[in-house]
């Protein structure tokens, strides 16, 4: 029951973070919640579909359909997540200084959350498929240990779930003026960790090489497998042994939103 | 100056024809692993370090597999009754362990390169 738990726990946990700074970061935007359920709703009805076509898609691209599919969808994501977090840098002072934005950012707003919505979507598609595929085995089994590991799986996704409203309601504690600051890192560090997840599926897919592999090797400082790791993993995509390219990736993206970040405030 | 041109464009020429030819050679030569009642068959792999090949993978379990390796920097689902591709290489002479994540605890193998 408990390596189910953890099974489910890890796949939910990533899309749960995403979700809860997301939440946090967009406080004051109008109508949030309704994209954010909406693309959590959209996520999940995507995870069963792909989870029901995974053996066909498996046999496109030379057996390489699964990665293809995945890497175009952290593809969309980190672009979504980009294009918000520069938006937010424009806009977001805006909303941070006046409680409630409301007449013509409103519509603005919702452009944002649209975008957000998509990357909230795609994640809990990513994540959902890889969950329904193994609530899939366990309930194909039969007898009693099907159902300890059915209470395991649902534990694990309760605890991934329950993870990320607790990670919302610690970022809401902060202060109105900062909060804007440590969201719009956070997010641009989940966005870089996509990037890096991405270029990892490339090299898996045979699309890309490592070049370096790996470029360091933090495995003893701190291991993958630990739970400050997983927490890692799930957040920023952390991988002890990173390639070159996976970093090369990641930079890109922190470098390129930084870049435009201050590109749009000088206009 | 003409030499060093041409000295490039040989290197060049050279290096994308080795490249092209890697992945011709890892499908050629595709190691076979085999999943069946949750127990990866062999449950240990040999193969040259320095080569990528192609890792061809018969789930016959009527559940999906999640092949998982964090040493290999490998993860893709197995789905039930399906024959599923993965590059992996080139490695570094050593062991390599992979599981597969839904049943963790009896199907367990590695890749060993020598």
């Amino acid at each position: 029951m408990f390596s189910a738990a953890l099974i489910v726990y890890r796949e939910a946990l990533e899309a749960a973070l995403v979700v809860g700074i997301v939440a946090a970061a967009t406080r004051m935007i109008a109508h949030r919640d309704r994209w954010i359920a909406l693309g959590i709703a959209l996520g999940c009805a995507g995870a069963l579909a792909l989870a029901s076509v995974a053996d066909i898609l498996g046999r496109w691209a030379n057996g390489m359909g699964h990665e293809l599919f995945n890497a175009a969808a952290l593809a969309v994501a980190v672009a979504m997540l980009a294009w918000h977090n520069i938006w937010m840098s424009r806009h977001g002072r805006q909303y941070a200084d006046q409680a409630r934005a409301l007449g013509a950012s409103a519509s603005k707003g919702e452009l944002a959350m649209s975008a957000v919505a998509i990357a909230i979507a795609l994640t809990v598609l990513r994540e959902g498929a890889e969950t329904v595929l193994f609530f899939y085995g366990v309930f194909a089994g039969s007898g009693a240990s099907s159902a300890s590991l059915a209470q395991g799986s649902i534990l694990g996704l309760v605890a991934g779930v329950g993870t990320g409203v607790i990670l919302y309601r610690g970022l809401v504690r902060i202060p109105l003026r900062h909060l804007f600051s440590v969201t719009s890192v956070l997010l641009l560090l989940v966005t870089a960790g996509m990037a890096a997840q991405l270029a990892q599926i490339l090299i898996q897919a045979d699309v890309l090489p490592p070049i370096i592999q790996p470029l360091w090797d933090t495995s003893r400082l701190l291991p993958p497998e630990s739970s400050a790791g997983t927490l890692l993993h799930a957040l920023v995509g952390y991988d002890a042994q990173p390639s070159a390219t996976q970093v090369a990736f990641a930079g890109i993206v922190l470098v390129g939103v930084f870049l435009a970040t201050r590109m749009t405030r000088r206009g | 100056m003409q030499f060093f041109k041409r000295l490039t464009q040989a290197i060049t020429i050279s290096s994308l024809w080795v490249a092209g030819a890697a992945p011709v050679f890892a499908e050629e030569n595709p190691v076979s692993l085999k999943i069946k009642d949750h127990r990866f068959s062999p449950a240990e792999l040999e193969i040259p370090a320095g080569q990528k090949r192609l890792l061809v993978i018969e789930n016959e379990d009527s559940t999906p597999a999640e092949f998982e390796s964090h040493s290999l920097h490998r993860e893709k689902i197995l789905p039930a009754k399906a024959t599923t591709n993965i590059y992996i290489g080139p490695l570094k002479s050593g062991r390599y362990e992979f599981v597969d994540e839904f049943n963790d605890s009896t199907a367990r193998g590695a890749v060993v390169v020598k």
